[in-house]
């Protein structure tokens, strides 16, 4: 059985201004990451794989540079890695990306029949939580948001039991597989990869799939397929601060000027 | 004499052969460990050979050292009574008496003093084990039985020669009275007629003694008798504990989790431990009750290759795991990161033997093949692949420390050193207020001098001590790259583990500029007059200074910063109990700040009492980690109006007067 980690490459997001200027994000120089979220998403997959012996296999929808990030999931052990990348997949929102991912899930399906498929909660960059429902949603299976534990795996009655994190509660759910599930980074410690992995990785196939090979309508991909678009980008306006008390005299004083501000503003709960 | 030599050479001869085959059994395991070159240099390794092993320099730097120098050239000495007694056994004409008469007075009066010296050391050495032990569990049996036997020499040896001196008729007792008076002392002691029996039952009790001796050797702690020798010879050369760079291609293997994948000196440093102790008495981490103990450890490896040797020579698999904790293999994964990497232990040990590169060894392959460390290290990893700095700030804030100061970059041809900030220097908000001191002082020596800024990455230090060798290889080739694409030819850091990163590291990856430390830079600076400070920081009261291990023990820098202590306040720097080459860790380095310190008390803590006990009103550190250990020390001991000031800091204060 295959499961599949979708993981997205980003920028380190840290690391990005914006420019106060044009109000667009400054990218030069700015190293890539694989999606931190999508880290624990690639290790929950091995991890099964290493409790059932599953086959993984780490897709991700993105430039051609992206490759790099999925060297890395084969560093950490995935089996396959396959980067979707096509100039008509450019400009994508969260639902023409659902419709890519989703069509190169049911390709692999063709292939060996799928346990789970496994997103990030999120992204760091785009940070809408849309996508892992977005793509269960399309293929009709169950969808299981923000896991932290996957309590059960029964191959038997191919059903699933996870802990969904929520605020202030934990929920047990269970559900039929093959499931999606997005996890949060409690999920799991990713781990780290061993030079001989890295190494292999480096000699590892990358396979591309471009639309030639997904055959998707183009009226539902890319720019033309997606209905929401980003029309500006900026950083909010900060109101001014205030330098309130003395804090090299009266340290004690400072701070409890500063206690009984959060306390008014509601900052601090009591 | 013709009957003794009768049963004597046979005896003789089987036991040399016995001699030789256990030494053959135990030497060639250690040809399964890796090469190295410990060739190189052989005017320079004969020299300290002669000075460490012969003068036993590093012996008698410690308590009841003078008592092993006794022992050892008692036993140089005695080597020609010993021949001669074995020579004399097998070939009964053969005897000392040869000798020109003059020359022979001579030499008996040298073996009989030494005698009494070996034997008065014994004493010295079997007592001071009994009452004030090098460490508890030095009172074994193996100890005492050598003392014994070597007593039991000494003992013979005077019943020999007294039971012929008794024989003498008076001439010859007036001669023996002058030239061997101990012997002579013991020739009163026989009682009359006796003398044939005595020397009898003295000659077979020293000749059995003295094989039983050589015979138990290759099986005990005193093979140091004839490995510590060559031990000094093969020592590694120069300060730097840097390890050698791994090459890194498919199939290749990482650091070491079988006692083979060691090197022949690894191997060898094992049989050359006498289990003195002294390692154990400098290592931060034991004597703060971490499972790590460097004397155990080098006795560890010593079981692990005669357990798996024998097996691994045949070809089979080892039996006994490098790497694992109690009962599961030799070194517990606890011990190996308990290291600080702070060279106490190789500095202490009177033979040279490398405790800390092999634990080094062990962490490359737990990190670089079984990807196996303490949890806290993932982040740093992470940080330092992707951000190139322990903590994972954005690189764009390593400006950032600069403030409103005018700091120009560096430019090639233009400016003359580069300030090499550094991670703490850049990010830690203590640590700027030093990098600011930094700049003021160079500021007002009027040299030139520049900053990469945002484009300055880690040296990787960490990750080096740490045994992720494959992305410090990465960071060290893009560094030196940097450097040299740069034109830097001279580099200032302020941080000890930078320094020596650059400056010896670094050297495997070609860079060859000229690398000083900031307090070596003020030393310079006031010598040269360009810097003048005239005693006016007075407010700082008592300054303890403390040695930084990557700056002192690793680099030999101990002056320069008491030096320039000594210029701005008019008044040397107390010194710490541990202080110089016995100087005792922070507890950071090696990686260890990174690191939780969940075992035994902290080293912080036991630095910083030791410090207290001087009642000091500031302590002076010249390396980032060691401040932020005695800060943390500091407020963990209820101390805090005792300040912790780098030297620069010092140094500043004095220049804005």
């Amino acid at each position: 059985m295959l499961v599949v980690a979708c993981i997205k490459q980003v920028p380190d997001t840290t690391q990005v201004q914006i420019d106060p200027v044009t109000n667009t994000l400054v990218r030069e120089g700015i190293p890539f990451i694989m999606n931190p979220y999508d880290t624990n998403a690639l290790e929950e997959a091995l991890r099964l794989k290493d409790r059932f012996g599953f086959r993984v296999a780490a897709i991700s929808m993105g430039p051609p540079n992206a490759e790099a990030t999925l060297r890395k999931a084969l560093a950490l052990g995935a089996d396959q890695v396959i980067l979707l990348s096509d100039r008509v997949f450019g400009g994508a929102d969260t639902l023409a990306t659902s419709n890519v991912l989703t069509q190169a899930i049911r390709k692999l399906a063709e292939e060996e029949e799928i346990a789970f498929i496994i997103c990030g909660k999120q992204t760091i960059d785009g940070d809408t939580a849309q996508v892992g429902p977005g793509i269960a949603t399309r293929l009709g299976c169950a969808q299981l948001t923000l896991v932290d534990r996957v309590e059960e795996v029964d191959l038997k009655s191919r059903r699933v039991r996870v802990r969904r994190k929520l605020e202030g509660r934990h929920e047990i759910v269970e559900a039929p597989m093959p499931a999606l599930l997005t996890v949060v980074r409690e999920v799991n410690r990713p781990r780290y990869p061993t030079v001989p992995m890295r190494l292999d990785a480096l000699d590892g196939t990358v396979t591309t799939w471009n639309n030639s090979v997904l055959q998707l309508n183009e009226q539902s991909i890319g720019l033309k397929g997606s209905p929401t678009w980003v029309t500006k980008i900026f950083s909010p306006q900060r109101d001014q601060g205030e330098i309130i008390g003395d804090g090299v005299n009266d340290p004690v004083g400072t701070a409890r000027l500063l206690i009984d501000k959060l306390f008014s503003k509601d900052v601090l709960p009591l | 004499m013709t009957d003794i030599s009768a049963i004597f050479a046979p005896l003789f001869i089987t036991s040399i052969l016995f001699f030789v085959w256990s030494c053959y059994r135990r030497f060639s395991l250690v040809t399964l460990g890796r090469a190295e070159d410990r060739f190189s240099y052989p005017g320079r390794r004969l020299g300290e050979m002669l000075l460490y092993a012969f003068g036993q320099k590093r012996v008698v730097s410690r308590p009841f050292g003078i008592n092993h120098f006794i022992i050892f050239w008692s036993f140089l000495i005695l080597l020609m009574a010993n021949g001669e007694f074995i020579l004399h056994g097998l070939f009964p004409g053969v005897s000392l008496t040869l000798l020109p008469d003059r020359l022979y007075l001579a030499v008996m009066l040298l073996i009989d003093l030494a005698s009494l010296l070996a034997l008065a050391a014994v004493l010295v050495a079997a007592t001071r084990r009994i009452i004030v032990p090098p460490y508890p569990m030095a009172r074994t049996f193996e100890a005492f039985f050598i003392l014994g036997l070597i007593a039991t020499l000494m003992l013979a040896y005077y019943g020999i020669t007294g039971a012929k001196i008794a024989n003498l008729d008076e001439t010859g007792r007036a001669l023996a009275r002058t030239w061997m008076p101990l012997s002579s002392i013991a020739a009163g002691l026989i009682p009359a007629g006796s003398g044939g029996s005595v020397h009898e039952a003295c000659w077979w009790l020293h000749a059995v003694a003295l094989l039983v001796f050589m015979n138990f050797l290759p099986y005990s702690k005193h093979m140091h008798i004839l490995t510590a020798i060559p031990s000094c010879y093969f020592r590694r050369l120069g300060k730097p504990n840097t390890l050698p760079r791994e090459e890194f291609a498919q199939g290749n293997s990482y650091g070491a989790q079988r006692i083979d994948e060691l090197t022949w000196k690894d191997l060898f440093d094992s049989y050359s431990c006498t289990e003195c102790g002294r390692c154990q008495n400098a290592c931060p981490a034991a004597i703060t009750g971490k499972p790590l103990n460097p004397r155990q450890v080098i006795h560890d490896l010593k079981m692990n290759l005669l357990t798996n040797g024998p097996l691994l020579k045949k070809g089979c698999a080892p039996t006994l795991p490098l790497i694992g904790g109690e009962g599961e293999g030799s070194i517990s994964r606890e011990a190996i990161w308990s290291c600080t990497t702070c060279g106490a232990c190789m500095e202490s040990c009177p033979v040279f033997i490398e405790q800390m590169p092999k634990l080094l060894t062990l962490r490359r392959h737990l990190v670089e093949v079984k990807s196996d460390f303490p949890e806290e290290l993932l982040n740093l990893f992470e940080n330092m692949e992707q951000r190139s700095n322990p903590w994972g700030i954005a690189p764009s804030e390593r400006t950032k420390w600069t403030g409103t100061l005018p700091v120009k970059p560096f430019a090639a041809g233009e400016t003359e050193y580069l300030l090499f900030v550094g991670c703490a220097g850049a990010f830690d908000s203590r640590q700027k207020q030093v990098t600011v001191s930094v700049a003021t002082i160079l500021d007002q020596a009027g040299i030139s001098w520049g900053i990469l800024g945002k484009e300055e990455n880690c040296c990787g230090d960490s990750l080096r001590r740490l045994g992720n060798e494959f992305v410090f290889d990465k960071m060290a080739r893009e560094n030196v790259l940097l450097f040299q694409k740069k034109g830097v030819q001279k580099i200032i850091t302020s941080c000890p583990h930078c320094f020596t990163t650059l400056a010896n590291d670094y050297r495997q990856y070609g860079l060859e500029v000229e690398v000083i430390h900031h307090s070596q830079l003020i030393r310079d600076l006031l010598a040269s007059g360009r810097l003048k400070l005239d005693h006016t920081v007075t407010d700082l009261g008592k300054i303890v200074f403390h040695d930084s291990c990557y700056l002192g023990r690793h680099n030999d820098i101990y002056d320069p910063p008491r030096e320039a202590v000594a210029a701005a306040t008019g008044t040397v720097p107390l010194e710490l109990e541990r202080n110089r080459e016995n100087s005792f860790c922070c507890g950071a380095g090696g990686g260890r700040m990174w690191m939780e310190e969940h075992l035994g008390s902290r080293i912080n803590h036991n630095r910083v009492q030791e410090a207290l006990t001087q009642e000091p009103d500031t302590i002076c550190v010249s390396c980032p980690y060691c401040m932020t250990m005695f800060e943390d020390g500091l407020k963990d001991e209820k101390a805090e109006q005792v300040r912790v000031r780098d030297v620069a800091e010092i140094v500043a204060e004095g220049l804005r007067r």
